[in-house]
C-alpha cells in the first residue's frame, strides 16, 4: 500500500496561486478606467460575442480575464444576484459593494477547498453621481478585493500597461482623451501591434469597448462598436481635440438599432429612451 | 485598502448554473415566494377590495405605435386613484400597459421589465417582438386562479418590431385574454372597462398609415370618448392638471410623451366639442 505525499498547506496554496497566476498572465490585458463622465473599459478582444465585458445592473459593470466559462459563470451569477435584489427591495439598494463581496466569498471558497482554483480576475465597477463617488473592485482568484482608484488593468502583461497608465493617466480625462491613453497603453505590450517600426495602435476590430455613463438615466452601461468606436478613435488620434465638425460617420448611425441590438448600443452621446426621459432625436440620415 | 471579505457567504449554487436566461424561471427554482403565480390563490371572490385600473388604447402610425391609459383605478363604486400609471416602458422598444387588478397588474409590469432586462443582459441580445408577446402571454396564464376570484388582470402590449418585413407595419399590438390567450391585433387595440367606446371612437378616427400627430389625436379621443360613457374610466382633468398617459415607440425607442404636449391635444378635443355640443 503507497502513502499519499505529505504536502504542507503552504506549498499547496503557494502551487494554486502559481497555477491561476499562470493562467491569467497567458491571455490578453483589460483596462479599466474613470474618465470625466464615469468609467471606461477596454478589453483587447477579437471576438464580437465572446465579451469580457459586460452589464451587471444600472450602474454596475463588469471585466474579466482569463478562461472564459468560469468569469462567464460568474457574470451570470452577478446579473442574477444584482436582479433578485433590485426586484425585492429596490433598483437603488443593489451596490457594487454587495456583488464584489459574493465574487470575493465565491473565489476564495473556490480557491481554498477545490483542487483547481478559478483562473480569473475580476473588476466590478460602479459609477455614481459624481467622480468622487466612482467605484473600482479588483477581485483575484483567491478572493482577496481591493478598492482602487482611478484604473485597473488586469490580465496578461498586466504590470507593463499599467505602469504605461500611470504614465499619461490623468484624473478627469474626457471620453476620446481616457481611450486614448488606455489603447496606448494596451497596444504597447501586445503582440498584435509588435509588427515592423515599433508598436502601432489596436484597431477597432481588436479591441472591446465600452462605457458606464453617468449622463445616462437609469441604465449607465453602453458598449460602443463599429462607427462609434471607429469615430471615437479617429477623435483620439488627433491628440484627444474634439473636432467642431463631426466626420459623416458619426451620424447617429447605431442609434437606428441593427435587428435584435440591445439597448445601449453605439454612441454614448445619443440619449437611451428606454427609461422615457427627454425626446427623442431624429433619425438622421446617414 | 485591501480584504477578504468575511460573514457575507457567496452565491448559493444555483446562481453558478450556466442553465437558462429567464429571471421567472430563476426566481422560480430560488425564491419562488416572490413570483405572483406562486401564491395561494384566495377562496372567496376580493374583487371589491382591490383597486383596478381601467381603460388602455393602443395605435399603430406610420412611424411606429402610440398606447396611452386614463388616470383612474376603481374600487367598488369608488375612485381609489385619480393619477394612477397604467402604461409604462416594458424595455427600449416596448410598452404595456395594464387593465384589472392594480396591485398584481403592477407587480407582473415590474417582474416582466426585469424578465427582458435579465434577458438582454445574459445573452446579450434582446428578445424578438413576438418573444417578448409570448413570454407576457406566460405570466398571464399563471394568474387565471386569481383572475377567477376577481383578481383579473388583462393587458395590452405593444412594441417596434426591429425585424419587421419591408412593407409592413413595424408597430404592432397584441392583446390579451385572462387564460393567456395571445392575439395580434391589427391597427389599433383597447382594453378595460370603457374599451367598447374607446374601440367605436377608433373606428371612426382611425386609419391605416396615420401620420403621428394625427394618431395621437386619435388615441386622446378614443380615451375622452371613453370617460365620456363609463364611469370607471376617468377624463382629462384641467384643475388637476392631469393628463392621459401616452408612449410613442419608434425607431428610435420608447418614450412618453411630455404633459404639455398630451394636454395640448385634449384641451384642442374639448374645446371642438364645447363647440359642437355646448350650443344648448
Amino acid at each position: 500500500m503507497t502513502m499519499p505525499y505529505y504536502a504542507s498547506p503552504e506549498q499547496v496554496m503557494r502551487d494554486r496561486s502559481e497555477y491561476a497566476r499562470k493562467g491569467i498572465s497567458r491571455g490578453r490585458s483589460v483596462a479599466v478606467v474613470t474618465y470625466a463622465d464615469g468609467v471606461l473599459f477596454i478589453a483587447e478582444n477579437p471576438s464580437s460575442t465572446l465579451h469580457k465585458v459586460g452589464e451587471l445592473y444600472d450602474r454596475i459593470g463588469f471585466a474579466a480575464v482569463g478562461r472564459y466559462s468560469e468569469f462567464e459563470s460568474l457574470r451570470v451569477a452577478g446579473v442574477r444576484l444584482a436582479d433578485v435584489r433590485g426586484y425585492s427591495y429596490n433598483r437603488r439598494d443593489v451596490t457594487g459593494r454587495v456583488i464584489a463581496n459574493a465574487y470575493a466569498q465565491t473565489l476564495g471558497e473556490i480557491f481554498t477547498q477545490q483542487t483547481k482554483p478559478f483562473e480569473v480576475e475580476l473588476c466590478v465597477a460602479e459609477v455614481g453621481e459624481t467622480p468622487e463617488s466612482d467605484q473600482l473592485y479588483r477581485l483575484t482568484f483567491d478572493g482577496s478585493v481591493v478598492d482602487e482608484p482611478d484604473f485597473i488593468v488586469m490580465g496578461g502583461q498586466a504590470d507593463a500597461v499599467s505602469a504605461n497608465l500611470r504614465e499619461h493617466f490623468l484624473p478627469g480625462m474626457g471620453l476620446a482623451e481616457a481611450l486614448r491613453v488606455g489603447v496606448q497603453a494596451l497596444s504597447a505590450v501586445s503582440p498584435a501591434t509588435a509588427g515592423n517600426g515599433g508598436p502601432g495602435l489596436l484597431s477597432g476590430e481588436l479591441l472591446e469597448v465600452a462605457v458606464l455613463d453617468r449622463r445616462r438615466p437609469k441604465r449607465a452601461f453602453r458598449r460602443i462598436t463599429g462607427a462609434a468606436l471607429r469615430t471615437l478613435l479617429d477623435r483620439s488620434d488627433e491628440g484627444g481635440t474634439v473636432a467642431a465638425e463631426e466626420p459623416h460617420t458619426a451620424a447617429h448611425a447605431p442609434s437606428v438599432p441593427q435587428p435584435g441590438t440591445p439597448a445601449g448600443l453605439g454612441d454614448p452621446d445619443v440619449p437611451d429612451t428606454a427609461g422615457g426621459t427627454g425626446e427623442a432625436t431624429a433619425p438622421d440620415a446617414g | 485598502m485591501s480584504e477578504t471579505s468575511a460573514g457575507r457567504s457567496g452565491f448559493p449554487p444555483a446562481y453558478l448554473d450556466r442553465v437558462g436566461s429567464s429571471f421567472t424561471d430563476f426566481l422560480a427554482a430560488t425564491s419562488p415566494d416572490l413570483l405572483p403565480s406562486r401564491r395561494p390563490v384566495p377562496q372567496l371572490p376580493v374583487g371589491e377590495l382591490a383597486p383596478h385600473g381601467t381603460t388602455i388604447v393602443a395605435v399603430t402610425y406610420d412611424g411606429g405605435v402610440l398606447m396611452g391609459g386614463d388616470r383612474r383605478a376603481t374600487m367598488g363604486n369608488l375612485i381609489s386613484s385619480r393619477d394612477i400609471e397604467k402604461v409604462y416602458p416594458a424595455d427600449a422598444w416596448s410598452v404595456i400597459g395594464i387593465a384589472g387588478a392594480a396591485g398584481i397588474a403592477i407587480e407582473m409590469v415590474r417582474l416582466y421589465q426585469v424578465e427582458l432586462e435579465h434577458y438582454e443582459k445574459i445573452e446579450g441580445l434582446t428578445l424578438s417582438l413576438d418573444g417578448k408577446a409570448n413570454r407576457l402571454a406566460q405570466m398571464i396564464r399563471g394568474n387565471l386562479g386569481a383572475a377567477l376570484q376577481g383578481l383579473a388582470v388583462v393587458p395590452l402590449f405593444a412594441g417596434f418590431d426591429l425585424d419587421a418585413a419591408p412593407g409592413t407595419s413595424p408597430g404592432r399590438i397584441f392583446s390579451y385574454d385572462v387564460t393567456g390567450g395571445n392575439y395580434e391585433e391589427r391597427g389599433y387595440a383597447s382594453v378595460g372597462s370603457g374599451s367598447l367606446f374607446a374601440r367605436n371612437s377608433l373606428k371612426k378616427t382611425w386609419r391605416p398609415g396615420l401620420g403621428g400627430d394625427a394618431a395621437t389625436r386619435s388615441l386622446v379621443e378614443a380615451l375622452y370618448d371613453a370617460a365620456d360613457d363609463d364611469s370607471a374610466t376617468g377624463g382629462p382633468d384641467p384643475v388637476r392638471r392631469l393628463y392621459p398617459i401616452v408612449y410613442r415607440v419608434d425607431a428610435e425607442g420608447a418614450v412618453r410623451l411630455a404633459d404639455d404636449e398630451v394636454a395640448a391635444v385634449a384641451s384642442g378635443i374639448t374645446d371642438e366639442r364645447a363647440a359642437a355640443d355646448g350650443q344648448g
